[in-house]
């Protein structure tokens, strides 16, 4: 087969929709102006602004576009959302709920807020990812002012049970807040059916341009202001727009809900393909996450392939014209494996042989069959590259996929050959 | 801006070594065997050594572990080569950082851990011929 070029990274960013490049364009030349000015200028931007934001409304089923706030992506949507929450609530209460595997700017505005006065509580997932709404009950106190729980993981796709937790949190007056950046794009959203109070996401995702973010906010839900200036975004998100973008957000937005059902069943038959192709041919493989179905993103897998690393296989499948991602510690800047693969209590050998395959609309069967073809390929010569593999094939350690009763773990043997245990 | 294609995370000369690993396997009937892992990340790394009148005859790896852990171990087996017990000794990572024309900051304890695996097969060696498993070489 020749060398294609496969895009498998979709739930880091997808390619701009040629439609929202189009629509965007105008208002990097003619349209040029303010909206916040009083004149044609600022009044013909303005127009289009407000049927973008209605066309991200509608994408999430909001009562109105003025429950949006435009920010200037999914993490400063986190940050306002969860910051300018307990700015807004702290008479209150000063307790916050999060999940073991929100989103870094989920985790690390919380974490900010612990400097500050405020406690937190991570509520634990089970093996494949999801949370027990009952543990997020047992969790709450009577200083809880928010819970904050993602719609879909990022990095192992596992959907979240959030209307449950909803009701958890109706019952007991207390803000939810739902991180929908794995999600939008992937599956419907309806704020009202959920019964979320916040729910932020980033239009790059599903094909819009980036430097944007959307938070939605329902009107008894207040939030206060972080970024300070002038009145822009009804006075809760100062500075211009960033109007081509937004128009292109707003574009992508309703691609999105048009084409949602055939995206999603495209892509579904896509990943189902590529799981049973993977698994058929390599030995010593998991799905990091639930199975395809009802309780996994339709574009996601996550896997770890034993007895070898994330990051050669990522450098080996690029060669090969595939791109993909790791959460192995090799791949990260801090040396640590992903936070999300701890907090399913993933064996250290297999969180560092981590590859995660994002599809996307524009994938094809080729490109599926490419990677079913070339992946194996890549998994044979690091494997006769990696001294486990030998090990194993002579019994001195085991496998944790498919133990066989022989050897000690990889991990006993790590930290024996390092001093201590890898983290 | 290049074409996507000619962008690559190393260097041509890391690139090279992990595409193409010189000296990768086990050393058949080796001298010394070195296997240490990194406990920052988790990478395993192991070599082994033929060593004749003292020398470095042939020198082996096997590595689970990153493109640069990978690049490291192959640069580190080829530098090693033909040097005497005494030079190899004396050997530093620093010497495969500059042969792969620099490594990323995160990377630099990759080419430490061939420096570690190295010496724990002279270690290994040395101890062979202390016990007498190994004879003792009067050259």
């Amino acid at each position: 087969m020749d060398k294609r070029s496969v895009y498998l990274d979709h739930q880091t960013t997808t390619p701009l929709l040629e439609e929202a490049l189009q629509a965007m364009l105008p208002y990097f030349r003619e349209a040029y102006g303010s909206p916040s000015s009083l004149h044609r200028y600022g009044l013909q931007v303005r127009e289009g602004l407000q049927e973008a934001k209605a066309q991200l409304a509608r994408m999430i089923n909001a009562e109105s576009w003025e429950d949006l706030i435009i920010t200037s992506g999914g993490t400063e949507s986190s940050n306002l959302a969860i910051k300018g929450f307990a700015d807004a609530n702290h008479r209150k209460g000063n307790h916050i709920i999060v999940s073991a595997t929100e989103h870094p700017s989920v985790m690390n505005s919380v974490e900010y807020l612990t400097k500050h006065g405020f406690e937190v509580t991570q509520v634990p997932v089970d093996t494949i990812g999801r949370i027990n709404p009952e543990d997020v009950r047992a969790a709450l106190t009577d200083k809880t002012i928010l819970v904050c729980v993602h719609l879909v993981n990022h990095d192992i796709g596992t959907i979240q049970p959030v209307k449950e937790i909803a009701k958890i949190t109706a019952e007991k007056g207390i803000a939810l807040y739902a991180d929908a950046l794995a999600a939008a794009g992937w599956m419907p959203i309806d704020v009202q059916d959920l019964g979320v109070q916040l729910l932020s996401f980033s239009p790059h995702r599903f094909y819009g341009p980036k430097g944007i973010g959307v938070l939605y906010r329902n009107r008894k839900a207040r939030v206060t202001s972080h970024i300070h200036g002038g009145v822009q975004e009804g006075g809760r998100r100062a500075g211009t727009e960033n109007v081509p973008a937004i128009i292109g957000a707003g574009v992508a937005a309703d691609f999105a809900v048009r084409e949602m059902t055939q995206r999603i069943k495209h892509v579904s038959m896509l990943q189902n393909r590529l799981y049973d192709g993977l698994w058929k041919t390599i030995q010593y493989i998991k799905l990091n996450g639930p199975e395809p179905g009802p309780l996994r993103i339709c574009n996601t897998l996550n896997l770890s392939t034993e007895f070898i690393e994330g990051e050669g296989q990522l450098l080996l499948l690029d060669y090969q014209g595939i791109a993909v991602a790791s959460g192995s510690s090799c791949v990260s800047k801090s040396l640590k494996v992903s936070h999300v693969l701890s907090a399913i209590k993933l064996d250290h050998a297999l969180a560092q042989g981590n590859i995660i395959m994002s599809l996307g609309k524009d994938n094809t069967v080729e490109d599926v069959d490419y990677v079913i073809e070339t992946f194996p390929k890549i998994v044979d010569k690091l494997r006769n590259m990696s001294p486990m593999w030998k090990e194993f094939e002579e019994g001195v350690i085991d496998s944790v996929i498919s133990p066989t009763g022989r050897g000690k773990s990889f991990t006993e043997h790590a930290a024996a050959i390092s001093g201590k245990p890898a983290h | 801006m290049k074409e996507t294609k000619e962008y690559t995370l190393y260097n041509d000369t890391v690139m090279d070594h992990f595409l193409n690993p010189r000296n990768m396997g086990d050393v058949s009937e080796a001298d010394g065997i070195g296997e240490v892992g990194a406990a920052a990340c988790g990478d395993i790394m192991k070599i082994s050594l033929k060593i004749r009148n003292g020398k470095i005859e042939d020198a082996r790896f096997k590595t689970f572990g990153c493109g640069s852990a990978i690049a490291s171990s192959s640069m580190a087996t080829e530098l090693i080569k033909g040097r005497t017990l005494e030079e190899a000794k004396n050997f530093s990572n620093q010497e495969v950082v500059d042969a792969l024309g620099g490594l990323p900051p995160v990377k630099i304890h990759c080419s430490v851990l061939a420096e570690e695996a190295l010496k724990a097969a002279i270690e290994d060696y040395e101890t062979k011929v202390k016990t007498g498993v190994l004879p003792t070489v009067t050259a």
